[in-house]
């Protein structure tokens, strides 16, 4: 099983500051983290790792800082990292940002899966992945809460998706590109081994020279189609609280699921 | 000069932080108010390695160094001082002596599975009778063919009814017992199991009531002759050694536990509101914080200083001493001003300030009370006391044989 993982590094909290200027995040002074729904990700390459065995790559292209996050995911048992680091690349959006992953993957060769996070918690648009499966011209499951079944060598995949209304069950053949929600699995710590590893051995960063096949049109501010023309904080969701009460709490319990099964959310 | 820590130990201090929140942060509140260990720690711990952090590979260890294991007793004790108490004495007041003066077998036998979190580890030198005064222990051992008879009462032995191993201190001379020369004290490594071995468990301490807490009693206790650490008449050496290293941890935690005071006061003083403005605009509430955060960055560069030195395989009974000293005074002054800052709210347990004052009193008795690292601390000044070399000392840190 050859897995890549693609992590982004995110500011440590879900209240992203946004410049009004530039309508950027801002990101100074903020301690950065591997976007939560990232670690699912690495999770589940671990384990289809520690089935089939194989081998698991992390990718994540952002500045030098973000090879903290590629030596967080080695000392949890990635076995290597890339990072895409370059002047070149920056201001990329996601039609850009998939792009540059997709060529950097094409470089790193033969894989059976792909996964990522269902979105990142700083900019939210769950884009990148479904963008990198459409550069490499393969299948996406997008929201997946658990892989059912998954055959290397008969080449398909069986998952459950996380919808709203309700679970998807989607075969489809490999190589694939999966994007996980945070049921799937409960990630693990880093190790002491790991973090050793991770500490001593050296990630390559990639520029823009090491992806030849990529136009230098399509990377960057240059490539990105995206235009922000404004960023703001939504209006607060009005909310109500009802309190169910009852003499016993296994009475209270019962009357709030007949009102979550009237409600439909169960 | 370099205050910097590693990138090594930048993750593993995240990695116990992440631990804490995650396996201990949510329940602890709950354990405390029970009276009540939590066991099911101590597979997470030994999974993630934990409780062989600073021991070498080649002895079931994550082969850290021992900043590595400060900077765990630091995170475990922000969360909650029972939790760090664990590595205090199954790896500082153990696992720790049987490194520094473990034959190659005992090492084997005792050390490996400790390491792994296969057996758990505590250390017996307190009594009923005997705390600071530790050659006023009552405990004997006399030897019988291949075996030692044990004979007597431990009390306040953290871990008592968990621990599955336990370093204990007797006099195996009676003669030195009466003349109270400690050349007649004697370390064993004794098993639960062992006929005639009881443990049991106190309850009503003021603190880390979510910790175990207990006495074991040796009735004529069979322990064979090769579980003697060190050697015979060597015990108040492996004791006072074992202290170097289980006081360097209570002194991390304490920091650690400082470093909680300090964040819950700030976010309670941005939170707060009197006189028309939170709480931190007023100045004898900035007063308080400032002094928290003098004695978190202190009692840190003190358990710095002291872990550099033991990396460095230098003697630190001195700068560990003060180190605990300093820090454990300190997380006591800390919490009450944390108990201060939030008022009434302070004083009950909706907050967890309250449970740090209470956690925090132990350790100023404990492990060498407050009033004995004074005596230490002056003797040393005054050069009554000076450190002789020891016949094992603790080995230094080496980050290449310790990784294999």
């Amino acid at each position: 099983m050859r897995a890549i993982v693609c992590i982004k590094q995110v500011p440590d909290t879900t209240e992203v500051k946004i410049n009004p200027e530039t309508n950027t995040l801002v990101r100074e002074g903020v301690a950065s983290i591997i976007n939560p729904f990232d670690t699912y990700a690495i999770e589940e390459a671990l384990r289809l790792k520690e089935k089939f065995g194989g081998k698991v790559t992390v990718i994540s292209m952002g500045p030098a800082q973000a090879k903290e996050a590629l030596k967080e995911a080695v000392a949890m048992g990635a076995d290597d990292a890339v990072l895409l680091s370059d002047r070149a690349f920056a201001g990329s959006d996601t039609w850009a940002t998939a792009y540059t992953l997709a060529q950097a993957i094409r470089r790193l060769g033969e894989f059976d899966v792909i996964l990522c996070g269902k979105q990142a918690i700083d900019g939210d648009t769950g884009q990148v992945g479904p963008g990198i499966a459409r550069q490499l011209h393969i299948p996406q499951l997008t929201y997946v809460c658990r892989i059912q079944e998954i055959d290397p060598a008969a080449r398909h995949v069986r998952v459950e998706r996380l919808l709203e209304e309700g679970r998807e069950v989607v075969v489809c053949s490999l190589p694939a590109l999966l994007t996980v929600v945070k049921d799937i699995n409960q990630p693990r710590y880093p190790t002491f081994l790991g973090i050793r590893r991770a500490t001593r051995m050296g990630i390559p960063v990639w520029g823009a020279d090491a992806l030849p096949d990529a136009r230098p049109d399509y990377l960057g501010l240059k490539g990105s189609p995206t235009q922000v023309v404004r960023i703001f904080n939504p209006p607060a969701r009005g909310g109500r609280v009802t309190v169910f009460q009852a003499d016993t709490p296994a009475e209270a319990a019962s009357l709030l699921a007949v009102r979550l099964l009237a409600d439909k959310v169960i | 000069m370099d205050f910097a820590f590693s990138e090594e130990h930048v993750m593993v201090q995240k990695m116990v932080r992440d631990l804490a929140a995650k396996e201990i942060a949510p329940t602890v509140k709950q354990h405390d108010r029970e009276q009540r260990f939590d066991r099911s720690i101590l597979p997470k711990l030994a999974a993630q390695g934990i409780l062989g952090i600073c021991i070498p590979v080649r002895y079931g260890g994550a082969g850290m160094d021992y900043i590595s294991l400060g900077l765990a007793c630091e995170e475990l004790e922000y969360v909650d001082t029972s939790n760090r108490v664990i590595l205090s004495v199954h790896v500082g007041l153990n696992s720790l002596a049987l490194l520094q003066w473990g034959t190659e077998e005992q090492k084997q036998k005792y050390l490996v599975p400790q390491a792994t979190g296969q057996k758990i580890a505590t250390y017996g030198l307190t009594e009923p009778a005997a705390g600071s005064d530790a050659v006023g222990i009552q405990s004997t051992a006399r030897r019988e063919g291949d075996h030692y008879i044990l004979n007597g009462e431990k009390m306040w032995i953290s871990l008592a009814d968990v621990a599955d191993h336990f370093l204990v201190f007797a006099w195996t001379d009676l003669e030195k017992k009466r003349a109270r020369d400690h050349s007649g004290l004697t370390a064993f490594i004794v098993e639960r199991g062992y006929p005639g071995l009881e443990t049991g468990t106190i309850h009503g301490k003021l603190g880390v009531r979510a910790g175990n807490t207990g006495w074991i009693s040796f009735k004529d206790v069979p322990v064979p002759a090769e579980n003697v650490l060190g050697q015979e008449g060597e015990g108040f050496h492996v004791a006072m050694s074992a202290l170097d290293n289980g006081r360097y941890t209570v002194a991390w935690g304490a920091t650690g536990l400082i470093r909680a005071c300090l964040d819950a006061s700030v976010r309670y003083a941005k939170q707060r509101q009197t006189f028309g403005v939170e709480i931190g605009r007023h100045q004898l509430v900035q007063q308080m914080i400032a002094l928290m955060q003098l004695k978190y960055d202190a009692a840190r560069l003190l358990c710095m200083r002291a872990g550099w030195l033991k990396n460095q395989g230098v003697r630190n009974t001195r700068e560990t001493g003060l180190a605990k000293w300093y820090a454990t005074v300190s997380s006591f002054e800390a919490a009450a001003d944390a108990v201060e800052i939030h008022g009434a709210y302070g004083y009950s347990d909706e907050y967890d300030v309250e449970r740090f004052l209470r956690n925090s009193k132990g350790a100023v008795i404990y492990e060498g009370s407050r009033e004995i690292q004074q005596l230490i601390q002056a003797q040393y000044a005054l050069g009554y006391r000076k450190d002789k070399p020891l016949r094992c000392e603790l080995p230094a840190y080496d980050p290449e044989t310790w990784a294999n």
